[in-house]
């Protein structure tokens, strides 16, 4: 079952349902974040091509598991045993960090989760997992955009734009709040001169390219400067690039006066061929991953403590594997949690069982967790956030979606 | 520049085209709709000539392929001999680290005199490199030469939503190129059905979409092995290349297209059912039985099974609506007006996926002649145009696909299935007009031209250049830094 777990900082959440009124609510968690002396950070990681929760955190105890998943299956022993995690779940070897984290008690999974999307199609399925709505359809704003957008003016977080990563901008965290971008340099930069000409020329002929350039040169300064290697190699959908990319970020979430919400999303973890198990093309992703949440850890620094990272994929993959050594698309999953404020240790799956008829659509995991019940709880208490505002305006329609609670220390 | 109407020239030569060259502009005295019809008219527009072909020493897909087979195979003997004589420590030095090459030896004199322990020597290209080079300058040629530029643009406009990506692996490095001219370039102006039917036999696509690994359970080699069904092409068949994604078709349409689709692959190097390389349909992989799709049912009929299929794909109203909205998005605007995609998914329909009638109807919609040009140049346009503007032809590919991958395009390489997108959210983010800005400067660097600035503009935009443009570029402190800044004006970054 879901872990229902008494929060600590009940008095702020008092505060905030004490504060009904749209005014009262406006100015209480500035305070409240104050008087804690937090200055919380939330990433999020978007993983395109939807991951193989099975092969990520494998349920090793499950008596239908291995027969199942076959050659895919990771086991607690052999060449490369599976990390464990709490006796019945184990973790992909290639994620020793996220391991090291969980035991430390900063990192938590959940299992067997899903957005509200029950078709196969990425395109839709990211659009869902990004846009926060209950269903596929053409938007322009992300939920994690929007939950900026609502926080009261002057908040420590609305103060400053919200961080994109990566040559695109993935979608949760467009909208209306103001976001700037940033990715790793791979080409030498333009001298101060040539970018004042050319934001003056844009400023009195095309505002938009203006307010996209401006913001994507102030934001390099930081994250650039540091950097020891400042070639990526090879784009976001390597270990290598997932790393760098990570890097920059941290190093501009530390910073005192930068961003304070960030998305990143990384590419390719569509594995309908020789997806690979404890070692392969899947594994090495996973290692890519667990690199990059490692570059947040070191990186953060001291913020390390007031930060949350959720890692989700637009829906999981078949629980068979196919003809050809991978899977397909699928839709029970896992997210992952990490990050000093996440209250970890802990893998929260109600987990529904790999039997034939506990199967979805006798081919699926059983999504028994809503992962917009993931994000609520992570905007309420991290955040601060009020459920009625998370259930119309950052998540619409998802009402019925209680906030898990408890996620954060 | 972004609320304005455009003027004709802009119109022509960045919505529709591949950028101005020199002189463009200047001679533009014809009716512009009238241009655009004409280079649709030309013989044989969009096809790379047998005699560019032969120069640049193209071959078809299947030769690509037996190419890259004879590499592979001599890499691994290669591979197998060095291992062997390391093993038995008779490895001459020279065969282990490849001295006795005198680039080496040149470049690196103190250190070879000073250590024993010497770099191997830098092997030449591989042969899969070298094939995806020539044809990416094939495809750079292409473009840089076109009067205008439209039917190129049409080519990468399906190249795209047809796309195979080179992050695959070595088969589809060897054939990204020669599947865009088998495949695509016929039937730019040709039927959609056809080209639908190019695409999906072709080796690049089934290798792609994995399948040439799938395998029915109940075929006479899903019985005998373990492997069976992949249904990754036939979803994006259905998602992507043809009736669009939330169109009212359920997983089991996929399975069942998956299925039909069984058996459509490719000769692999021993050449047991063909030559290799080339298509073939294996009769021993295919799914026994009736399939039903979308309601109707496809009788056993091993190939002709699939091509029924894809042939009332290709004609679903669904598959109109989908293909008029991509074009319309890339051509007109990122939200385009409904009526103009009303109205090319009815030439769709009425003239049954005639691609150079709904080309015509592109050129002909008032929408192309007044919507503000708010799109912005994607990182093959911007190499492009760049290229076209400097007037010279290229002479080999390396510089456009730096472009290309630096600013987050590399040719033939996308991430996922879906391709390159095509919105400004995507090519105007702040990251990447950082990139743009850098990269400006890096292509001023290379421009040879003694032109004055300021003719520089003219080749781009005419009269139709903005007085901020004409202020800037005229105030800019060095040759160099006016290029940089005509890159990055709205006028050659918006289409």
């Amino acid at each position: 079952m879901v872990q229902l777990c008494e929060t600590p900082n009940a008095a702020r959440r008092a505060l905030l349902q004490a504060g009904g009124a749209m005014f009262a609510w406006a100015y209480m968690p500035r305070f409240a974040l104050a008087a804690e002396g937090r200055d919380p950070r939330l990433v999020v990681i978007i993983l395109r091509g939807a991951l193989d929760g099975l092969s990520a955190v494998a349920p090793v105890a499950d008596p239908d598991y291995a027969a199942l998943h076959g050659q895919l299956a990771l086991s607690l022993s052999g060449d490369h045993p599976a990390l464990p995690l709490d006796g019945f779940f184990a973790l992909n070897p290639a994620m020793p960090i996220f391991a090291a984290l969980f035991a430390q008690r900063q990192a938590a999974i959940v299992h067997a989760v899903a957005t509200p999307y029950r078709d196969r199609s990425h395109f839709d399925g990211q659009d869902v997992l990004e846009s926060g709505q209950a269903g596929p359809g053409l938007v322009d704003s992300g939920w994690l955009n929007r939950a900026m957008a609502v926080l009261p003016k002057g908040d420590r977080i609305s103060k400053i734009d919200g961080l994109a990563v990566g040559a695109t901008t993935p979608l949760v965290i467009r909208g209306p709040a103001p976001i700037v971008g940033w990715a790793p340099q791979i080409i030498p930069v333009a001298n101060e001169d040539l970018a004042s000409r050319v934001l003056a020329l844009y400023q009195a002929r095309d505002p938009r390219l203006a307010d996209s350039l401006v913001h994507g040169l102030s934001l390099d300064r930081i994250a650039g400067n540091a950097m020891t290697d400042k070639t990526m190699r090879g784009g976001m959908d390597t270990p290598q690039g997932m790393r760098q990319a990570a890097i920059g970020a941290a190093r501009l979430l530390a910073a005192e006066d930068g961003p304070r919400v960030a998305a990143l999303a990384f590419d390719g973890w569509d594995t309908h061929v020789n997806e690979g198990g404890a070692t392969g093309r899947l594994a090495q992703l996973l290692g890519g991953l667990d690199g990059a949440i490692g570059a947040f850890r070191d990186g953060l620094g001291e913020s390390w403590r007031d930060t949350a990272i959720v890692v989700a994929t637009e829906f999981g993959r078949t629980v068979h594997i196919n003809g050809t050594t991978g899977t397909d698309h699928g839709t029970g999953t896992v997210a992952f949690l990490a990050g000093g404020a996440i209250k970890g240790g802990r893998v929260l799956a109600d987990w529904p069982g790999l039997a034939a008829a506990r199967l979805y659509q006798s081919r699926d995991v059983m999504p028994t967790t809503d992962l917009r019940s993931v994000f609520k709880g992570l905007l309420q208490d991290h955040l601060g956030l009020p459920q009625t505002i998370l259930d119309t305006t950052v998540l619409p329609g998802s009402i019925g979606v209680r906030p898990i609670q408890g996620l954060v220390v | 520049m972004v609320d304005t109407a455009p003027g004709p020239g802009l119109i022509l030569f960045n919505r529709f085209g591949m950028g101005a060259r020199p002189g463009d502009l200047a001679g533009l005295r014809l009716d512009p709709r009238a241009a655009l019809k004409a280079e649709l008219a030309k013989a044989d527009v969009a096809l790379v000539s047998e005699a560019d072909a032969s120069a640049l020493g193209l071959m078809s897909t299947t030769p690509n392929i037996q190419a890259a087979y004879a590499a592979q195979a001599e890499r691994s003997l290669d591979k197998k001999q060095a291992e062997d004589a390391t093993r038995l420590g008779t490895a001459p030095r020279a065969a282990l680290w490849g001295i006795g090459s005198d680039a080496v030896a040149e470049a690196r004199p103190n250190a070879m005199a000073m250590t024993a322990a010497r770099p191997p020597a830098k092997p030449g290209p591989r042969i899969e490199q070298t094939i995806y080079n020539a044809e990416a300058l094939a495809r750079i040629d292409m473009a840089t030469r076109a009067e205008i530029g439209f039917v190129e643009r049409l080519v990468a406009f399906w190249s795209n939503h047809f796309c195979v990506s080179v992050r695959k692996g070595d088969i589809i490095r060897v054939t990204a190129g020669s599947f865009e001219r088998e495949a695509i370039r016929p039937n730019v102006l040709g039927s959609f059905l056809d080209m639908l039917m190019a695409v999906e036999h072709h080796p690049a696509m089934l290798y792609f979409l994995d399948n040439n690994q799938s395998i029915g359970p109940d075929s006479i080699a899903g019985q005998r092995q373990k492997r069976g069904l992949n249904e990754n092409l036939a979803r994006e068949i259905m998602e992507l290349h043809t009736l669009g994604v939330g169109s009212g078709y359920a997983q089991a349409d996929v399975t069942s297209l998956a299925r039909v689709l069984t058996g459509w692959t490719y000769a692999g190097r021993e050449g047991r059912q063909g030559e290799p390389g080339s298509f073939v349909f294996n009769v021993r992989a295919h799914e026994p039985g009736d399939q039903m799709v979308i309601g109707k049912a496809y009788l056993q009929g091993g190939l002709g099974q699939g091509e029924a299929a894809l042939t009332d794909l290709a004609r679903h109203p669904a598959t109109a609506h989908h293909i008029a909205t991509k074009l319309a998005r890339h051509f007109i605007a990122d939200d385009p007006p409904p009526a103009i995609v009303d109205r090319l998914a009815k030439v769709f329909r009425d003239r049954d996926g005639d691609l150079r009638a709904l080309a015509v109807a592109l050129i002909d919609s008032p929408e192309a002649w007044s919507v503000p040009l708010t799109k912005i140049r994607n990182p093959y346009d911007v190499a492009m145009a760049s290229a076209r503007l400097s007037g010279a032809v290229p002479q080999e590919a390396g510089p456009s696909l730096n472009i290309m991958r630096n600013l987050g395009m590399p040719l033939w390489e996308v991430a996922d299935p879906n391709g390159y997108p095509d919105t400004e959210a995507a090519w105007g983010s702040p990251e990447e007009m950082k990139l743009r800005l850098d990269l400006s400067v890096q292509i001023a660097h290379g421009v040879r031209s003694a032109k004055a600035p300021l003719d520089m503009l003219d080749d781009l935009a005419g009269q139709e250049a903005s007085a901020d443009t004409r202020l800037a570029v005229s105030r800019a402190e060095s040759r160099e830094q006016a290029m940089a800044l005509l890159l990055m004006s709205p006028e050659f970054q918006r289409r």
